[in-house]
């Protein structure tokens, strides 16, 4: 899939369509996300270029995981586009959980621009390994 | 007083008009620098002098590597994702790898002022015009 020796291809970014409208009459774009699981947690890492961790807002509410994260427009006061070939936004995105998660003991990081979300399941909600006999 | 409110919460829409419709712009129409390859660019004037913004998150200062000669730039570099052996995905969007992009502008730069800035996944480029580029004003005797 991807590969590192490959070259890689610019993608456009996705626009979020969702049913429910934003206040902000701006256009969302939705954050590239990789989520993956360990035995005591569910890790989301999402790509949101441009994002400071005071503008992230994360909710977790009847297992669905909301993410909410801003850009200053501030910076580009004064730049007038010249030629563009991607647009600028601010980030949502929603997924609902299957596992349990231990709502007390999410933890966020933010390094270059990518949020890692790290979700520890509940004690209950861990995998029992099944023998194969 | 409405119009000023207005004005902040529709300022983001407005930059996003204004970037879209650049994106058929033809600044850099004949030059070899196409799109298509990673990072997206967008390239904005900031009164005489360009600057060219990318959005490369995840990658490390160490990862990148930028050239200038004459007119062209040169951004490169490596995009790593790696998450731990006892880890199963259940989605993957990111994408990683290499990616090596030349862009070449349609006026001088100084190559000695140039100056690069990689933060929180924005890569941002200030290149100043170069002196003998710019028009130079003739009086009227």
């Amino acid at each position: 899939m991807a590969e590192s020796s490959q070259e890689m291809e610019a993608r456009e970014k996705k626009e979020l369509v969702s049913k429910e409208e934003k206040t902000v009459p701006a256009r969302y774009f939705v954050p590239s996300t990789d989520i993956h699981e360990t035995d005591d947690a569910l890790i989301v890492v999402m790509e949101m270029p441009g994002v400071e961790k005071k503008d992230i807002a994360v909710d977790l509410e009847n297992d669905v995981l909301r993410i909410d994260a801003r850009i200053d427009t501030g910076k580009y006061q004064g730049l007038q586009p010249l030629y563009t070939e991607y647009n600028v936004g601010h980030f949502a995105r929603s997924f609902t959980l299957s596992s349990k998660i231990d709502q007390q003991q999410i933890s966020a990081e933010l390094e270059d621009g990518v949020l890692t979300l790290t979700l520890k399941k509940t004690r209950e909600a861990a995998p029992r390994r099944i023998e194969i006999g | 007083m409405p119009m000023f409110l207005s004005d902040a919460l529709d300022a983001l829409l407005q930059f996003q008009q204004a970037l879209d419709t650049s994106r058929s712009s033809g600044w850099l129409g004949s030059s070899p620098s196409g799109s298509g390859s990673y990072p997206p660019l967008n390239v904005f004037r900031q009164g005489d002098d360009i600057v060219v913004i990318a959005e490369v998150p995840g990658v490390r200062k160490s990862d990148l590597q930028i050239e200038v000669k004459g007119r062209t730039i040169r951004i490169a570099g490596t995009k790593s994702v790696s998450y731990g052996e006892k880890s199963s995905v259940h989605r993957r969007e990111r994408l990683a790898g290499r990616f090596d992009r030349a862009l070449t502008l349609p006026l001088e730069i100084d190559a000695e002022k140039v100056k690069a800035e990689c933060r929180d996944g924005i890569l941002a480029l200030h290149l100043p015009r170069a002196e003998r580029d710019k028009p130079r004003a003739i009086t009227l005797s």
